[in-house]
């Protein structure tokens, strides 16, 4: 009873999706945008979601030449620490192991290699949907350690929270996290610690705040006088993240506004927020080519040792090295446009990343290879946004 | 950092002691774990991330930022703006007419 | 190195940007071992064929790098091409590798407008594979080969032990005469070519990926699987002066347009909201964070069509069962050469990169 049919054959459009990339209103949107800036202001888009979707949809093409877009650190692609990608590396090179990973992970410069290299060795590195599927796999592989490579930002922190809260329920042996999870406050907070720091305004990121609230945000607004925006992700979305922020900057103003407000509640989830509280302990953690934020990480709490893949494998030992030519840290920071980078486009490209942020499409240096492509060929066709 | 999608409940159940719900996504249907938003409703949409429900998408503030995009247009003032043409691209692409100034954009 | 120091957990320097002491991973230059990306139809396979077996076979037919080779024998000029399958699941919504098999080797010589006319068909057999499933297979490769026309004509069998294989590969090649007249090669591709999809994209891989071990969704979406051999002549029948047809399987649309924007050095326009998405690849794709223009088709085609026949040609194409739902989906042009790009639903751009291995489903 009150079932209806999901669709008719083939699939119907997602709802709340389509709606929030309407050209027309996405017109309406820019208009009031163009005409509410008059100088230049620096916005930084702190999700890699959010660069993504402001790349393939060409957003910044059609924002006023006054507006910059910085791509900030919130890809966990980017920022997850060598250190921790060498362990993963490690983990899943033993015989024995399945090493479960979201998608994004595989193609991540390790020292001198990657997950992708490792299952060419033999390692048994399996993609998966979500964290639980991973837990499954430990279910029909008793014999087998089941690692999962838990990364990501707050998210991701609860699906990864609850499936360690199952695995004790369950009370499972053979499962255990490599867990490297960010928090994004802090970074904030660290991005505008910068003596060079050029950020002007932040579209926070939306889906962080359907779990965590807008609570944490108000404190440094106030402290950095600094415009902060919950933002969703479609193009609509986005817009209006910008249009708000820009508003917000060409008046004076710094408060932190809610403009996702479909997903995002002042309070987040209180269910996930507590699960969080009880798995994982906050911790200072090292972002990749930027350094250690105090503060800016969560671990497996203490109740949970018995889980975390780090203990139970002892990877310590492992002979880090990253070259200094890479200069991501600055670029995740709004200090330096990628193409400003001496490496950038030539010893450095997509297919060759010799960093993170070149790796994934979301990641800034990835997201402005093409671009800088696109305007070393100087086609009007690209430079203007008119059909 | 978070590819997170709205998704309609269609089905609600226990499965090992764990709540479980079928999402519809347009349909592409999912199984995805309801433990932090145990009472959803079937019917009622939810933001999916990784397999799990992280919050009730609230149809109603949706409905509301979307009269609210509509109305700024109302107030729009005539500018020579570059993407007049864009909700057309799909057009007619092979079309002349359709390619670009040289630098339109400056 | 000490540049590593700060990285290290537990520390608590402050955070302070020194760009002197920034640090980064190291660089993959090269893959020492074959991944996966190898087989993916993107960068990776295109710089092991241009790397390794180019350069190692030598010969001017393969430089060609098409779907197939057209060649000369004795007069007759044939379209000639090779093809392995490995899929998992064996058997999926809407088609099985049998179908594949026959279905993406009759395609190859249909993208050089020949009508396939016999096939070789090699099993390789994992042992301790059920009798059954292997009969199955035969059976669908049997079906499919009478449906496109085409006779299995020679064959051979291996196994290998239980462990070193999937289950069933398959290997076809096919040959089939071409036409007086038609000379489909990306090297004729000029500006002003229109470019036509020849139906929904996305299809086959959203179907794959829907039964794939830990992804596993419901939709209601079978494999767009087809012979396009038939398709293709009644689009030679309007005119035999098409100037390239690609069927964009792996690495999908994107993969197919950048080979021929790269073996042409012309340029690519795409107009994003003219390329037909069904709904359940659109939404499989959202919840995943793939692209449809990346994701594999097994029954389409992608053609660069003159101006003026551009029309007649799409007519021709929609009237026929596999075309029916054909669109003109952008034009060839002169600026940046060797790029696709495509305008965006909102008139904003961008640039639509050859794939660099295989599309994984994301999280960010």
């Amino acid at each position: 009873m009150g079932r209806e049919q999901p669709g008719s054959e083939g699939g119907a459009a997602v709802k709340y999706i389509d709606e929030f990339q309407d050209p027309e209103l996405a017109r309406r949107l820019l208009d009031d945008i163009h005409t509410t800036v008059t100088r230049p202001w620096a916005l930084m888009e702190v999700c890699g979601g959010q660069t993504h979707s402001i790349i393939r949809h060409g957003i910044d093409q059609l924002l006023p030449e006054q507006l910059e877009l910085i791509h900030g650190p919130g890809c966990p692609v980017c920022v997850t620490p060598l250190e921790v990608i060498d362990k993963a590396l490690e983990i899943a090179s033993r015989p024995g192991v399945i090493f479960c990973s979201f998608g994004d992970m595989l193609r991540v410069p390790g020292t001198g290699r990657d997950l992708f290299q490792v299952r060419g060795e033999g390692g048994d590195v399996r993609v998966v949907y979500s964290p639980l599927d991973a837990l499954r796999i430990a279910q029909q592989n008793p014999d087998r350690e089941v690692v999962f490579f838990g990364i990501g930002f707050e998210t991701t922190a609860p699906p990864n929270a609850m499936t360690v809260h199952q695995a004790s329920r369950l009370g499972l042996t053979n499962f255990s996290m490599l867990v490297s999870h960010v928090r994004v406050p802090p970074a904030i907070e660290a991005i505008m610690q910068s003596p060079s720091c050029r950020v002007q305004g932040f579209l926070a990121a939306g889906h962080v705040c359907s779990v965590m609230g807008i609570g944490e945000y108000p404190g440094l607004a106030d402290r950095y006088r600094v415009p902060i925006v919950v933002t969703g992700f479609e193009p609509l979305d986005i817009l209006e993240g910008v249009r708000r922020t820009v508003r917000q900057l060409e008046r004076g103003e710094h408060t932190v506004e809610n403009a996702y407000p479909r997903a995002v509640r002042a309070e987040g989830n209180q269910a996930a927020r507590a699960m969080l509280a009880d798995v994982f302990e906050v911790t200072d953690r090292a972002w990749r080519g930027i350094g250690v934020i105090p503060d800016s990480g969560w671990r497996l709490s203490a109740r949970y040792r018995d889980y975390d893949a780090e203990h139970r494998f002892s990877v310590t030992g492992i002979d880090t090295r990253e070259p200094a030519e890479c200069r991501s840290g600055e670029v995740l920071q709004g200090l330096l446009k990628p193409n400003q980078c001496e490496m950038f486009g030539t010893t450095c490209t997509p297919r060759n990343p010799l960093g993170a942020t070149m790796v994934s499409s979301e990641g800034a240096c990835a997201a402005y290879y093409l671009y800088r492509r696109l305007d070393l060929t100087a086609a009007p066709l690209e430079a203007s946004p008119v059909v | 950092m978070c590819l997170a999608v709205p998704g309609r409940v269609t089905e609600i159940e226990e499965r090992d002691g764990t709540r479980m719900a079928t999402v519809d996504f347009g349909g592409v249907v999912k199984e995805v774990c309801l433990e932090y938003l145990p009472d959803l409703q079937v019917g009622e949409y939810a933001i999916v991330h990784v397999g799990f429900a992280l919050q009730r998408l609230d149809e109603e503030a949706a409905k509301q930022t979307l009269e609210l995009f509509a109305e700024l247009g109302l107030l729009q003032e005539e500018f020579g703006d570059p993407w007049e043409s864009a909700a057309e691209a799909g057009g007619a692409p092979w079309d002349e007419s359709s390619r670009a100034p040289k630098g339109a954009q400056q | 190195m000490s540049e590593t120091t700060q990285l290290l957990p537990g520390t608590t320097e402050p955070v302070r940007p020194d760009p002197a002491a920034w640090t980064c991973p190291a660089p993959l230059r090269d893959y020492p071992r074959i991944v996966m990306g190898h087989g993916g139809g993107g960068a990776l396979s295109a710089e092991l064929v241009e790397h390794i077996f180019a350069p190692a076979f030598g010969g001017e037919t393969l430089a060609q790098l098409g779907d197939s080779a057209a060649v000369t024998l004795a007069g007759a000029r044939l379209a000639f091409s090779t093809d392995s399958y490995v899929v998992r699941p064996l058997f999926f919504p809407g088609g099985s590798i049998g179908d594949l098999a026959v279905n993406g080797t009759v395609n190859d010589l249909a993208m050089r407008g020949a009508r396939a006319a016999y096939l070789s068909c090699g099993f390789i057999l994992e042992e301790g594979v059920e009798m059954s499933v292997v009969a199955r297979v035969a059976e669908a490769l049997g079906a499919a080969a009478r449906a496109a026309g085409v006779e299995v004509a020679t064959g051979d069998t291996k196994v290998v032990e239980s462990g070193h294989g999937d289950g069933v590969f398959l290997n076809t090649a096919g040959i089939g005469l071409i036409p007086p007249g038609v000379d489909l090669r990306p090297q004729r591709v000029v500006p002003g070519d229109v470019v036509v999809v020849s139906g929904d994209i996305g299809v086959h891989g959203v179907a794959i990926m829907s039964v794939r071990e830990g992804l596993e969704f419901g939709v209601e979406i079978e494999s767009d699987c087809a012979a396009l051999g038939e398709l293709v002549d009644a689009m030679l029948a309007v005119t035999p002066d098409l100037h390239v047809l690609r069927d964009p399987t792996r690495g999908g649309l994107a993969a197919a347009l950048n080979e021929i924007a790269t073996a042409s050095g012309t340029g690519i326009v795409i107009q994003e909201r003219a390329v037909p998405v069904p709904p359940g690849v659109a939404n499989a794709c959202a919840i995943l964070g793939l692209d449809p223009m990346y994701v594999a088709n097994e029954g389409k085609l992608v053609a660069f069509v003159p101006r003026e026949h551009a029309d007649a040609v799409l007519g021709a194409m929609r009237s026929h069962r596999l075309g029916a739902n054909a669109a003109v989906i952008g034009e060839v042009v002169a600026d940046h050469p060797t790029m696709v790009v495509a305008r965006t639903g909102l008139g904003g751009t961008r640039v639509v990169d050859l794939p660099i291995g295989e599309q994984l489903p994301r999280i960010c």
